[in-house]
């Protein structure tokens, strides 16, 4: 799987791209500015790329916004971006456009292997990953207003779950129920977020972000 | 017939306009006199008082006297100020300097007196006791002077020339010796103008009193320059406190926070390393605690950040940043931004700041259920209006929060604004002059 890289930090970069190549994923570029970012993604193509949000020259949201060019440009191209701090805005600035494939998580999670190389690879496979901590700060919000105050509590915890982009296997694990259950979940949240049937990892996006868009 | 309608609607307006410029011109009239009075009783008795203390002050008594006439010179002149601030629309500033702070005994008396004799304020006001009974009595008294001679005109006219001219006096009205009912009418008729004058120029004597007396005791130019002066004095100090309190918590938080978190980690990695060989469950345990104890470090930096300079503000300015903190808060909140191009940095977090402070207020208590935060910059003034549905009834004296606005603000000239009737709705406004810097570099 070929991967596009721009962080800024030496030693973190390095040490993305060693744990990235442990997995079997291949470097096609690692770059450390915004302009850089633009013309690797754009050129390269890549299947992922893993994005820091703040990047030199100017040293403010200058990755975010590369990747949201480069989106422009290559629709759902995938992007999972990286930050010291999540916010609210820059998620639903990544999911406005509806087509998947975004990620957005804390530098923290690359503590974590395992997990974080399974980040990587949903969000290349299409996937919407949202770091539980913007999940956890939507629920301090509470629920403000429709469609979403719908949704029963444990179907709000399961959309919870999707929106950190889990499959129906985990979200069944997690909560302890069987995925029968979970797929049961999903349906009613679809139906009651008015989402008709279509392709479902597509509809999932759209789920997250009318959740997101309380 | 249609001719007629338009008459008195043309007319009608004109009667409730000459209305209106009378009970003007009679307000005016009564406050003229009022401020007469006040000039040549109270003025002029404490001018007087206090020329004669400053002429004890040879004596010892003096010393001891002026401290209190002073005072009471001061009393009086803002008195003054207040009612003809008041009356004229745009208030009258205090001049004056601070007053030093009393020392103990005869020492502390004679500093209070050069306190009083070198403030020129001091010297100006009683200039106005002086001279401003003269100068009302030919300006502000005029219109209660003119209606109250025509109001006796008029009682002369209506009947009140028999007994005086039966007591044996021939009562002299102007010009006219009122000894009959026709030169009685005549007086009648010019009581009726010299009301009229009265009620017609009195608004203009009055303002002609007010303007003098603001002459002499608004401050002039060089009291102008030491307020200034002052005010930036307090503001700056201010602005170090906020600023050393700020350091002081971020150092606490530092110390407190991520800094122990790194030492316990450098220690549980060095009883890894012991543990490894001897017991390799054990160190999986302590490992496990290591990396949580990196997480919750992290954690507390970035919520440490977010205290000092949060990141959208850094990335995006004020409009973002206020955006994004709306979507963190329970509450319904609408944000209208428009501003054109990034502002000075500094300004920026100070209305971040303010709009944070508001937000937690109107969350915690005035139990909002909406919020409306409005920012525009026009004129080299950035304006902010936050409004919410709350009960009401704030108050910068019932928390601390407000003032701490206020203080923040102050140091950029801003100024708060805050109307909170019991019942709500609470409104906040605030300006802070700034200047807007270059137009943003990063496209969005």
């Amino acid at each position: 799987m070929r991967v596009v890289l721009a962080e800024d930090l030496v030693l973190l970069r390095d040490g993305l791209v060693r744990l990235l190549e442990a997995h079997d994923f291949e470097i096609v570029a690692a770059v450390a500015d915004g302009p850089s970012l633009l013309t690797a993604l754009v050129e390269q193509r890549p299947d992922v790329a893993v994005v820091d949000v703040r990047l030199p020259p100017s040293f403010t949201d200058e990755g975010l916004q590369a990747a949201l060019r480069a989106r422009r440009e290559v629709p759902g191209l995938p992007v999972l971006v990286l930050s010291q701090y999540v916010e609210q805005l820059y998620a639903r600035e990544l999911l406005a456009d509806g087509s998947g494939a975004v990620g957005y998580l804390l530098k923290d999670r690359v503590f974590d292997s395992a997990q974080f190389v399974d980040a990587v690879r949903r969000v290349a496979a299409g996937g919407t990953v949202m770091d539980p901590e913007v999940i956890s700060r939507l629920l301090a919000g509470g629920a403000r207003e429709e469609p979403v105050t719908r949704l029963s509590p444990r179907e709000l915890e399961v959309l919870a779950l999707m929106a950190e982009g889990r499959s129906n296997a985990a979200i069944a694990q997690r909560l302890v129920v069987t995925e029968r259950a979970v797929a049961k979940h999903t349906a009613n949240i679809f139906t009651k977020l008015d989402l008709v049937v279509s392709e479902d990892d597509n509809r999932r996006v759209l789920a997250v972000l009318a959740y997101l868009n309380r | 017939m249609s001719g007629d309608g338009q008459g008195t609607v043309t007319r009608k307006p004109m009667t409730a306009d000459i209305l209106e410029k009378a009970r003007e011109g009679g307000v005016a009239a009564r406050r003229g006199f009022a401020l007469y009075v006040l000039s040549t009783t109270a003025g002029l008795a404490l001018f007087c008082a206090t020329v004669l203390t400053i002429a004890l002050i040879g004596l010892g008594i003096g010393v001891v006297l002026l401290p209190t006439a002073a005072s009471a010179v001061r009393r009086l002149a803002d008195f003054t100020r207040d009612l003809t601030g008041r009356w004229s629309g745009t208030p009258i500033a205090r001049p004056y300097r601070p007053r030093p702070v009393p020392e103990p005994g005869f020492a502390g008396q004679w500093q209070q007196c050069q306190w009083a004799l070198t403030d020129k304020a001091f010297w100006r006001d009683l200039l106005w006791m002086f001279t401003n009974p003269v100068v009302a009595g030919f300006t502000a008294l005029l219109p209660a002077a003119f209606i109250s001679e025509g109001l006796y005109g008029l009682m002369l006219a209506g009947g009140l020339w028999r007994p005086i001219l039966n007591a044996g006096g021939t009562e002299w009205y102007t010009f006219l010796p009122v000894t009959d009912d026709r030169t009685a009418l005549l007086a009648g008729a010019l009581g009726v103008v010299y009301v009229a004058v009265g009620l017609q120029n009195g608004s203009r004597l009055l303002g002609m009193d007010i303007c003098f007396t603001r002459l002499l005791l608004a401050p002039n130019a060089e009291a102008e320059l030491a307020l200034r002066v002052r005010h930036l004095t307090e503001t700056r100090s201010d602005a170090v406190d906020t600023q050393a309190d700020e350091l002081r918590r971020i150092e606490r938080d530092l110390h407190d926070g991520a800094q122990a978190r790194l030492v316990a980690m450098g220690m549980s990695l060095g009883a890894i390393e012991h543990l490894l060989d001897r017991d390799p469950e054990k160190a999986r345990v302590l490992l496990a605690e290591a990396r949580e104890s990196s997480a919750t470090a992290l954690r507390e930096l970035r919520d440490l950040v977010r205290g000092i300079h949060p990141p959208v503000l850094a990335d995006r300015g004020l409009g973002d940043a206020v955006r994004a903190l709306a979507l963190d808060l329970p509450m319904r909140i609408e944000v209208n931004i428009d501003l054109p191009d990034r502002l000075d940095a500094p300004v920026e977090s100070a209305a971040y700041f303010a709009v944070s402070e508001l937000l937690a207020n109107a969350s915690k208590h005035s139990g909002a259920q909406r919020v409306w935060i409005d920012i525009r910059h026009a004129n080299d003034v950035l304006h902010v209006i936050v409004t919410d549905d709350g009960i009401g009834g704030a108050s910068p004296a019932n928390g601390t929060g407000l003032r701490g606005i206020e203080r923040r603000i102050g140091t950029f000239d801003g100024v708060l604004a805050l109307n909170s009737p019991q019942g709500g709705p609470t409104i906040v406004t605030l300006e802070l002059p700034c200047a807007s810097s270059s137009p943003r570099t990063s496209s969005s």
